[in-house]
């Protein structure tokens, strides 16, 4: 791996990351959607869309985005995606920290799998 | 209409992994059409927006991303960040899967092993409660 893809691969997840949570932010202030029918879930959208957190939140998957596409056209896509799989033990640390989220035993281990996975994915 | 908690996150994780897929591949197809970025002007730049943006795996990658995320949005208003996301991570095996078999790409066996323990930690998560902060 270059330092080239490195740097893009750390901008990704992290940026992917913090939208990610933002994201959760503002649907969490909104609350559990019941009603799936088109109209309802249209205002629901209108509702993150006005909030603060959706704000910070698609400024930073912009940023994930197109860091992504510009690693795509030079790693193969097999590649890439695997590694930015790196994203849950950060987000497992993030929905813990910075949403309360209480990660059971049972989850941890899943979340560290994946992060084995990466790794082994990484040092092919 | 009342749905079942799980039953539910799972329609939306199902949607979540379809759409995150999809859309990497089709993003992926596009940039490859692109070529390497080497920005050095101003000039290089209008050129590479508008090849970006001229390019129909961009906007089909672009779309499903799109539906991606209000999918996500849906899911996370009742479901945990710390579930919902290693849960998507189902798509990192489908896309190796579709990279190797209908694009041609070379997957290593090393990456067959760590997309396998992938695997086993999604199906460890998808096993927890998918919300530890929902108010009754």
């Amino acid at each position: 791996m270059t330092l080239r893809t490195a740097l893009f691969l750390a901008i990704t997840v992290l940026a992917n990351n913090g939208g990610e949570i933002a994201v959760t932010r503002a649907m969490k202030d909104i609350g559990e959607i019941k009603d799936f029918k088109l109209a309802a879930l249209l205002t629901v959208f209108k509702r993150a869309f006005r909030s603060g957190w959706m704000g910070l939140a698609i400024g930073l998957l912009a940023v994930g985005f197109f860091s992504l596409l510009a690693l795509l056209s030079w790693a193969d896509v097999s590649f890439v995606i695997p590694a930015t799989a790196s994203t849950y033990v950060v987000g497992g640390l993030g929905a813990k920290f910075l949403l309360g989220e209480r990660l059971s035993p049972a989850r941890w281990p899943g979340i560290v799998l994946v992060s084995v996975g990466v790794a082994l994915v990484c040092a092919g | 209409m009342v749905v079942n908690l799980r039953l539910k996150t799972y329609v939306f994780w199902v949607l979540i992994v379809l759409f995150s897929s999809s859309g990497n591949i089709f993003l992926s197809e596009g940039m490859k059409q692109i070529g390497a970025v080497r920005v050095r002007s101003a000039m290089d730049l209008i050129s590479l927006l508008l090849g970006i943006f001229s390019n129909g795996w961009i906007w089909m990658g672009i779309a499903a991303l799109l539906l991606f995320l209000g999918c996500f949005m849906v899911a996370l208003s009742w479901a945990d960040y710390s579930f919902i996301s290693p849960a998507s991570a189902s798509a990192y095996i489908v896309v190796p899967l579709v990279g190797h078999f209908l694009l041609g790409e070379k997957v290593p066996p090393s990456h067959w092993a760590g997309i396998l323990i992938i695997g086993v930690g999604v199906g460890l998560v998808r096993h927890t409660a998918p919300s530890t902060t929902r108010k009754e």
